[in-house]
């Protein structure tokens, strides 16, 4: 293993990945595109979380569950997000989130 | 090889990547994102974390895609576009994403990482269970517990938030009705 690719590859590949994920949450309007990029930013995290752990600590595996605990976060973030989304286009019939902006209904 | 593999898998992330986030049509957007998801998981067994690789593809390309995918087409129609947010926006989110990435590349290609020359531990699916469920110095139970009671939390309330038509007073019912 850790055949010839070194680790900065890794690291760059990730974040790259972090800010198309930073570029589509500040151009986005709707709000699951919104979410979508909230999952590749938590996705390049994990990324980045497996390479330390593999190049630079193979004897321990905090990466391996610190990423296993990410996965888990971001799919019960996922859930309730979806939940809250189909919730707000129930009563405004538009996930946009330029016309979503009352909070007391 | 792994080389060969590893510029395949980095080259589909990045291009998919970019098109998630600048695509007009949702659906594909979300296409997109499924194909991100799959080669990341690529690249977890290229890192010989095969456990992970496979929860990746399970929980993320099975799960949540799936369910990004519904919720689109409950809430949009399919061949729905996109108008254009202001090319304002988008060139100064350009500028400030590149900006951030340029400055992270230079700090990474700056550092010089030393690694551990400790013996590599194999990862396999019994010291996985063992350290989930243990008390010691590597164990994590705690973690274990604290993200089980919010996968409960997180399911409770996805109920209660999509229900519809949720009763005003929720408790006992009332008995005289007259």
């Amino acid at each position: 293993m850790n055949s010839g690719i070194p680790i900065q590859y890794f690291l760059i590949l990730a974040t790259i990945m972090f800010f198309a994920g930073v570029y589509g949450f500040l151009t986005r309007r709707n709000l699951i595109t919104i979410l979508m990029s909230v999952e590749l930013i938590l996705n390049s995290v994990n990324i980045n979380f497996l390479a330390f752990n593999r190049y630079l600590y193979p004897h321990k595996l905090e990466g391996m569950f610190f990423s296993l605990f990410i996965i888990a976060v971001a799919a019960s973030e996922a859930a309730v997000a979806i939940a809250i989304i189909i919730n707000i286009y129930r009563r405004f019939t538009t996930i946009n989130v330029e016309d979503v902006n009352e909070l007391k209904f | 090889m792994a080389s060969i593999m590893f510029i395949l898998f980095s080259a589909m992330i990045i291009v998919f990547s970019i098109l998630t986030v600048t695509s007009r049509k949702i659906l594909r957007a979300a296409v997109y994102l499924l194909f991100v998801l799959v080669s990341t998981s690529g690249l977890y067994f290229m890192l010989n974390y095969q456990f992970l690789a496979a929860v990746q593809l399970t929980l993320y390309a099975g799960g949540i895609v799936v369910l990004i995918i519904f919720s689109i087409l409950l809430t949009s129609h399919i061949s729905q576009k996109f108008e254009s947010s202001g090319w304002k926006k988008n060139i100064f989110s350009a500028i400030a994403a590149m900006t951030g990435a340029i400055l992270s590349i230079i700090t990474i290609l700056d550092y010089t990482f030393s690694a551990t020359t400790e013996a590599a531990k194999e990862v396999n699916m019994r010291l996985i269970g063992k350290s989930l469920l243990s008390v010691d110095y590597d164990g994590y139970v705690l973690p274990f517990e604290v993200i089980s009671v919010l996968l409960l939390a997180a399911m409770v309330a996805a109920i209660v938030v999509a229900k519809k038509g949720a009763p005003k007073t929720i408790g006992l019912p009332k008995l005289n009705q007259e």
